[in-house]
């Protein structure tokens, strides 16, 4: 498969159709796996890691799940594509960083990819739209015991699979989800939430993980911890808070709709007001407009079959989807400008927000969406 | 990146010999993390990977995973402090699990050997000596 296949084809996650894919974007677990006593990526030398990696990529190829893969070395991508890569989290920001003796193998689907030589020698990765944890993580077991019966990872039976950091040591699983908040946000409840979550240990980071920025409303919760844990009594309390959080979130929501309806409404307009007539968006300010929009469509403001196209400007107005979709390299300047464009063409056939509808939900006060969806 | 400045005093006081390894290694590892590493000596090597006590600390991250052991009392104290438990409790590779069993097998032949010479069962001795035999050869053989 070719890069231009994946540009153009939208991968399970972005389309948006798992349980509860209102609030929960999308759910993701990776394994990491390393070779016993041949040193980590980051400390092996030139000729290791390529020995490595010829090691390791012909099996994660020849895995049934990986037929017509997108499989590629780092070098041989542009900047942009492996941009693009990320911001559809399909590789990690580090892995992006990398490009001798590195590649990633990744499914049609774009459920599954495998990043080779990133921190660790495999980081296996499977990633589904809306809550999936169990689904990605069966995925990810799956091809973990396939690989491992041609490959020695590196294993101890006290301290479990041994990683390049250890932070990672165990059970070498990190799940996460990503969560769209916007109501738990305006009703400034969210430092609450992520204070309550930190405590339990999980982590709550922005949208791109480890010290990345909150934008959009959008929030990555996952497991801090990888030793003295099963797998499945991580993912089981993860899901169990996510679905706390779901709730939560819909309470909130309520509450805005019977008690600030007009603050509620206002930002919803003016989303819908600036989005359509501006002519020069940063991609924040774009991310920051869109959530209020998605929430507009939850609460009723805008018609279902509207979601779709909100859910891929999301992706389509990252810097590297645009640079790549353009064709030419564009200055930050020009971003803005064909972003504010994309999103205005993209618009024009949305009717304006139905207030109307809105406001006869807060009155009879029933929830738009409930938790009892799926 | 965060830029941290220490007076002289406060910098020892934190154990800060070399600031971009106190900077990685809190980072990475929770603060407190360089100091918990500096307490485990840094003449210590991997025999391995060549990995040095010294290069933890500055990265955070280990060589290869003979690192694990070369560095154990170090690292045992701070997986402590960042983990849920100290011992590993979730998969275990058909591998490894494979070698588990042939220890328990290796293990009850050797427990039913003792028994039956103790008995003066000499017959059976002798039977679970071959088998205790193949079984080592197994072991030896395995990929």
């Amino acid at each position: 498969m070719k890069f231009a296949n994946v540009m153009s084809n939208a991968g399970e996650w972005l389309r948006g159709e798992g349980p509860h894919h209102q609030i929960v974007i999308s759910s993701r677990v990776r394994f990491a796996r390393n070779l016993r006593n041949r040193a980590f990526p980051g400390w092996a030398k030139k000729a290791e890691r390529a020995a490595i990696l010829d090691l390791i990529k012909p099996r994660v190829e020849a895995l049934p799940e990986m037929e017509d893969a997108f499989s590629e070395l780092l070098q041989d991508l542009s900047a942009t594509e492996k941009q693009v890569l990320v911001e559809r989290h399909l590789i990690s920001r580090e892995h992006a960083a990398k490009s001798g003796g590195s590649a990633v193998v990744m499914n049609r689907r774009q459920t599954l990819s495998v990043m080779i030589n990133e921190e660790d020698h495999l980081r296996i990765q499977s990633i589904r739209s809306g809550l999936q944890l169990k689904q990605a993580f069966k995925l990810v077991d799956k091809i973990d015991s396939a690989l491992e019966s041609e490959l020695d990872f590196a294993y101890d039976p006290r301290l479990g699979y041994l990683t390049a950091c250890p932070t990672n040591v165990g059970t070498g699983m990190r799940a996460s989800a990503m969560l769209h908040l916007p109501g738990l946000v305006l009703s400034e409840l969210i430092n609450q939430v992520v204070q309550a979550v930190s405590k339990i240990g999980l982590a709550v980071r922005g949208l791109y993980g480890e010290g990345t920025e909150a934008m959009g409303n959008l929030f990555q919760i996952s497991n801090q911890t990888t030793l003295g844990e099963k797998e499945d009594e991580i993912i089981g309390r993860l899901t169990k808070v996510i679905e706390t959080l779901i709730e939560k979130e819909h309470n909130a929501r309520q509450v805005l709709i019977q008690q600030k309806s007009n603050t509620l409404w206002d930002r919803i307009g003016r989303a819908y007001g600036v989005l359509t007539n501006a002519h020069a968006m940063s991609s924040k300010e774009a991310l920051n407009l869109l959530s209020v929009i998605k929430l507009g469509i939850d609460l009723g403001a805008f018609p279902e079959e509207k979601r779709l196209s909100v859910d891929e400007l999301f992706i389509e107005t990252q810097p590297a989807h645009m640079q790549k979709s353009s064709q030419q390299k564009l200055n930050a300047e020009e971003r803005d400008h064909l972003r504010a464009e994309i999103i205005r063409e993209r618009l024009k056939v949305f009717p304006k927000p139905d207030i109307g509808k809105l406001a006869k939900q807060s009155g009879s006060g029933s929830a738009a969406e409930s938790l009892s969806d799926e | 990146m965060q830029k941290v400045n220490l007076c002289d005093a406060c910098s020892k006081e934190k154990g800060v010999q070399d600031p971009t390894g106190f900077a990685l290694a809190d980072l990475l590892l929770g603060i407190g993390a360089a100091e918990e590493i500096e307490k485990g000596g840094s003449t210590q090597k991997c025999l391995v990977c060549g990995f040095t006590h010294a290069d933890f600390k500055k990265t955070g991250r280990l060589g290869c995973s003979s690192c694990y052991e070369a560095f154990s009392e170090v690292l045992g104290s701070l997986l402590k402090a960042m983990h849920k438990g100290t011992e590993h409790v979730g998969k275990i590779p058909e591998r490894a699990q494979r070698v588990l069993q042939l220890s328990d097998r290796m293990r009850s032949l050797n427990e039913s050997l003792q028994k039956a010479v103790a008995e003066e069962n000499y017959e059976t001795a002798a039977s679970l000596r071959d088998q205790i035999k193949q079984l080592e050869s197994e072991i030896a053989t395995r990929p």
